[in-house]
This record gives C-alpha cells, structure tokens and sequence, in this order.
C-alpha cells in the first residue's frame, strides 16, 4: 500500500488527514484519541499494532498549544502512520494511550515530565528524567534557559534566546 | 511473568497474618546502581527481593540528562549534527544519519549516491564496534573477562578507521545535512578491507570461547525470556525482538540511504532469551561485515555534499598542518577572488540553511533497535523541535518483564543483553 493509498483508505474514516512528504497525518479531536488508535491498530486493511513513538510540540501563544504525535507503525503492511491531537493551554490533559499501546508508559511519562501534559488513566505518572522536585516542564519553550555569570566586568552572558542571534 | 515466585507470595493472595504475610515481610529492597559496574552506566535498579529471587524490579534512569533535544532548538540546523551524535554514544553515525535524513526529507533533498554509500559504510562499522563494545561489557559483567579485553581492542582498530576517516574517534558530527563533511581519505579502502578480511576470523574466536562454554550457557541460556508478543507490546525493537523470531529490521522493511541495493540477512532465532541476542548481535556482526565489502566494492565516485550553495555547508576541509582546517585554496577563494562567495560563506556559517516548515519521522536500524528522528520545523532557520526515539530508552522497560522471578544474579544478564546505552536513554 502505497501513502496515497493509505492516506485515501484513512479519508473514508476521518475528516482531517493530511499526506505531506510521504507521511500520513490523521488528526482527531481531543476525545477521540484512545477510539482512534484502537481503530488504527485493529482495521484488518492497516494494522498498525506497534507504537513507535508519542512525543509533542510546545507551540506558546497558539490554540491548541500543545501537539501530542504518535507514530505508528504497521509491520504487516509496511506502513507507517502519524495521529496527532492538540491540547488547549488551560487544560492540558488526554487520555492515556497504555491500554491501548503499553509502549506509550515511558514515553508519556517523559511528555508529562518535560511539557507537564497529564494522562489520565496513566499507571504511573512521575517525572521520569528529571529530578523529581524539578520545578516546571524544561522543553516547553517558554521555560527560563538560565544564563551565566561571568568574573569579567561583572558580566552576565544571556540565554541563547536573549542574544539576539 | 511470575514464574518461579510461589503463589502464596503473589500479591493479590496475600492475607493478613498468614504464612505469606509473614513471608512478605522478609521482603528486601535493595538498590543496584547507579553507580554499580554492571548497570552499563548511570541505571538504577529498584530491586525488590525474596532471597534470591526477584518479586519486582524498577529502572529508575535520567541520571545523564543533557537536554540535547532541548539544545538543538537553539542552535542552527547544521550545528543540531554535532549534538545529536552525543546521544548515544556508542552508535553516533546512526543518530547522525537519522537526524540527517530528517532534516533532508523536510528539505526535499538526497544526499548524492557517493555519500549515501559512505554513509551506510560508517554505519555497518559502527554496528560491528558497538555490538563489539556489547560484547566485551557483557562478558565482562558474566565472568568473561577476556572477551572484554578481545572486544575493546577489535573495537579500538573500528576507532582507529572512523579517526581516519573523520578526524575523530567518537561524536564524529561527519555525516552532515546533504552529504558527509568530507571524503574518504586515499588510503580508507586499502585499510577498511585489510580489516574487514581479519574479522570473521576474530568472530570465530569469540564463539570458539563463548557459545559452547558451559558457564556463558548456564548465565545465558533460557535467561531473561521475553516472547514475541510481550516485545512487541512493550515497544522492543532491534536484535532483542529478533531474538523472539521476529525478523523486523527497518533497513530491509523501509529501507534508507540505498540500503535496497546490498544483500543481507536479518538472523532472527526463536528461544527470545540472553543467549538468542548473543547470537543474534554476533551474525549481525558477520553481515555488517558482508556490507561493508559490498559498499567497497561498489563505491561510486563523485561528490560527497550536495552542489546547491544555499544549502551546502561552504567549507571544503582539509588536512593542514595544524589539524583538518579549510582548504587553503577555497580560503583564497572567498578572501580574495568572490565577495559573494564570502557574504555565502558568512551568512551560512552564522546563520545556517532554512528549512521549509513541516514535520517528518524517520526511522534508521541501530544496534539496539528502531532510532527514529521526529523533526518539527517552522520555516526558520533552527530546529523547531527534534525528538529522539532512542531504542535503549524504548527498549529498557521490558527489563522488568524479564526478569521478574528470576535470580539476582540474572538480573545482570539480562540488562546485559538489553543493551542499554544510558546517553540515548537520558539524552
């Protein structure tokens, strides 16, 4: 099955899929994830029974602010899929895809971890890489970069994003 | 996965004041790392034990944090190369390759058919160093300690190569966006193949030493089982879901970088245990080994780095006398014969390439499994967002699985053959 296919077989089920460079995007509405992805892995025709990966992207300033991304992977018919979800800024929550995928436990613990999104239904939400008494989500883009302290002068040399590069 | 744990220590069965509540009492909880020799770097391993054996058994990692996702945000696209090669450390061509290919799918370029063969070439000797390193750590970690002294110093001449062709040894930032930083020297095919002719030898010994002795078998053998269908739930990819019997290897399913063109097995066996993916990472060895000769035998000429000068890193390197440095005459070139050349040169140096707004996943076959590359751009002229599926970090929560109701001493085994490289877990 080739992406055109497959992207015209997913249009039948969804309202927003998108084919850009090869790569099929479904996105769904915030509700809708868990159906979704069960419907991705149990269509006899796609079969997309691996999670490779769940990651999201930080978009401050926007609605929805965060994009959950999750790639799937269909190994009977050499396919690959991407579902994506958008998270509003006030309420950053979604249901956790573990009983659906159990791949998704370390992944989704890393998103809550590093953008602070909340999996409900998720059976062990900590933070996984980063201190447990870390304070905020470090790959939100509106996290503080620090800086540093020099002897010179008294300088103090900015974060990246305050040099004006 | 109980097995081996009495029934009346499960739990769910447990009831107040019996014998069982006694029991769990006893229960010790002992932590193993980070700091331990045999953690394969910073992991931590939350053991909760009866006796010997193990009830429950959490990886805690994020010891080696070091934000590389969040740093390439901020630098250029073609400086996110020479952080991503610092993941993990023991396959840096991979991360480089796959985060090149993304970068190159959201750009809509090739990089020209000479880089695409080098490229495969450093990635089938990375494999065999890393598997080579997984060897050696793992014997040594299992008694076998001249393993780990035969691994490190096969793995050592692999070093010698890549400092040959790259200037350095690890974290070589030499595959670049469009291409490869810069050809192969003239001397690389004479000493790649002189090397590669010595390697099945050297494979040979290792199983001559390892496979039919008898305590590599009983550390190994029936160890740490993880069936096809609990690997594939759990997210497993690469010689530890190969070792279930399930022949999936991204190079032959989606195949990169002009993969389609060499031949090669995917070895696969059934018995899904330590001593499976011991085998497993050895014929994988054998065929890196077949790859490399092939891609030496079919070198095609011609350039290494795309010809467009508004994406093409300007430099053309060479070795000068205080190290690889710009070729004296492109140096020349831009100081003296072209202004434009220079205001190319300095723009892209400080600025770097744009690239197109989109998103791409591209998955490369590590040693360790499935390396994908999520890459997020908005137009401009940094990375939006890299994420780094790292198969170490992917593959590591199957740990518990295996183990649970084995040994103590198993457990070493089995996060052996995990094979986990704790600067892709952290990242």
């Amino acid at each position: 099955m080739t992406p055109e296919e497959l992207a015209d077989g997913l249009r039948r089920r969804f309202d927003d899929v998108l084919l850009a460079r090869g790569e099929v995007t479904v996105t769904v509405g915030r509700d809708e994830v868990l159906d979704a992805l069960r419907a991705l892995r149990d269509d006899a025709d796609l079969r997309f029974t691996f999670l490779a990966d769940v990651s999201c992207t930080d978009w401050p300033g926007r609605d929805p602010r965060i994009w959950m991304a999750y790639h799937l992977r269909s190994p009977e018919r050499n396919l690959r899929g991407r579902l994506k979800v958008g998270l509003p800024e006030d309420d950053l929550r979604v249901a956790s895809a573990v009983e659906v995928f159990p791949a998704a436990d370390w992944q989704e613990r890393e998103i809550y971890d590093f953008f602070g999104v909340t999996f409900d239904g998720h059976p062990d939400l900590r933070r996984i890489l980063m201190p447990e008494d870390w304070v905020g989500h470090p790959l939100r883009k509106d996290h503080p970069l620090g800086g540093v302290p020099t002897q010179y002068k008294g300088a103090f040399v900015p974060p990246p994003d305050e040099r004006g590069l | 996965m109980a097995a081996g744990v009495p029934d009346e220590l499960d739990g769910a069965q447990v009831g107040r004041g019996t014998k069982a509540q006694r029991l769990r009492d006893d229960l010790l909880v002992v932590n193993m790392g980070p700091q331990h020799p045999s953690t394969h770097g910073v992991l931590r391993l939350l053991l909760t034990l009866d006796g010997e054996t193990i009830v429950d058994l959490k990886p805690i990692v994020g010891y080696l944090h070091t934000g590389i996702e969040k740093n390439t945000e901020y630098r250029t696209w073609q400086q996110g190369v020479t952080f991503v090669t610092r993941a993990d450390y023991l396959s840096p061509f991979f991360n480089e390759l796959a985060y090149c290919l993304s970068v190159e799918r959201l750009l809509g370029i090739e990089a020209p058919p000479r880089a695409q063969a080098i490229r495969v070439l450093v990635c089938e000797l990375n494999r065999i160093a890393s598997h080579l390193v997984w060897l050696a750590t793992t014997g040594l970690e299992l008694g076998a300690i001249s393993m780990m002294l035969y691994g490190f110093r096969e793995r050592e001449r692999i070093l010698d190569i890549f400092e040959l062709i790259s200037g350095l040894r690890m974290n070589h930032a030499y595959i670049r966006i469009g291409g490869l930083r810069m050809d192969l020297p003239d001397d690389t095919d004479e000493r790649i193949r002189g090397y590669l002719k010595e390697l099945p030898r050297r494979f040979d010994e290792y199983e001559s030493l390892l496979t039919g002795n008898p305590i590599w078998l009983e550390r190994n053998r029936g160890i740490g089982i993880l069936d096809a269908g609990a690997a594939e739930r759990l997210g497993v990819t690469g010689p530890m879901l190969r070792a279930a019997g399930v022949p999936r290897d991204v190079r032959k399913d989606e195949p990169y970088s002009g993969y389609e063109r060499y031949q090669f097995e995917v070895p696969t066996r059934t018995e899904a245990d330590c001593f499976a993916r011991y085998e497993i990472r050895v014929s994988e060895m054998r065929e890196s080994v077949g790859i490399c000769e092939q891609v030496l035998d079919s070198l095609p000429a011609g350039p290494v780095m795309i010809e467009d000068p508004k994406l093409r890193w300007p430099a053309q390197l060479a070795v000068g006398p205080d190290g690889i440095g710009n070729d004296e005459g492109y140096v020349r070139h831009i100081m003296e014969d072209s202004m434009e050349a220079l205001i190319n040169h300095f723009k892209m140096v400080t600025q770097g390439i744009r690239v197109p707004a989109g998103e791409v996943y591209m998955p490369v076959e590590s040693p360790r499994g499935e390396l994908g590359y999520y890459v997020v751009s908005d137009g401009g002229i940094r990375p939006y967002r890299v994420r780094v599926r790292d198969p170490s970090f992917c593959n590591l929560p199957a740990l518990p699985e295996m183990t649970r109701g084995g040994l103590v001493a198993d457990v070493v085994a089995c996060t052996a053959s995990v094979d986990p490289v704790m600067g892709g877990v952290d990242r």
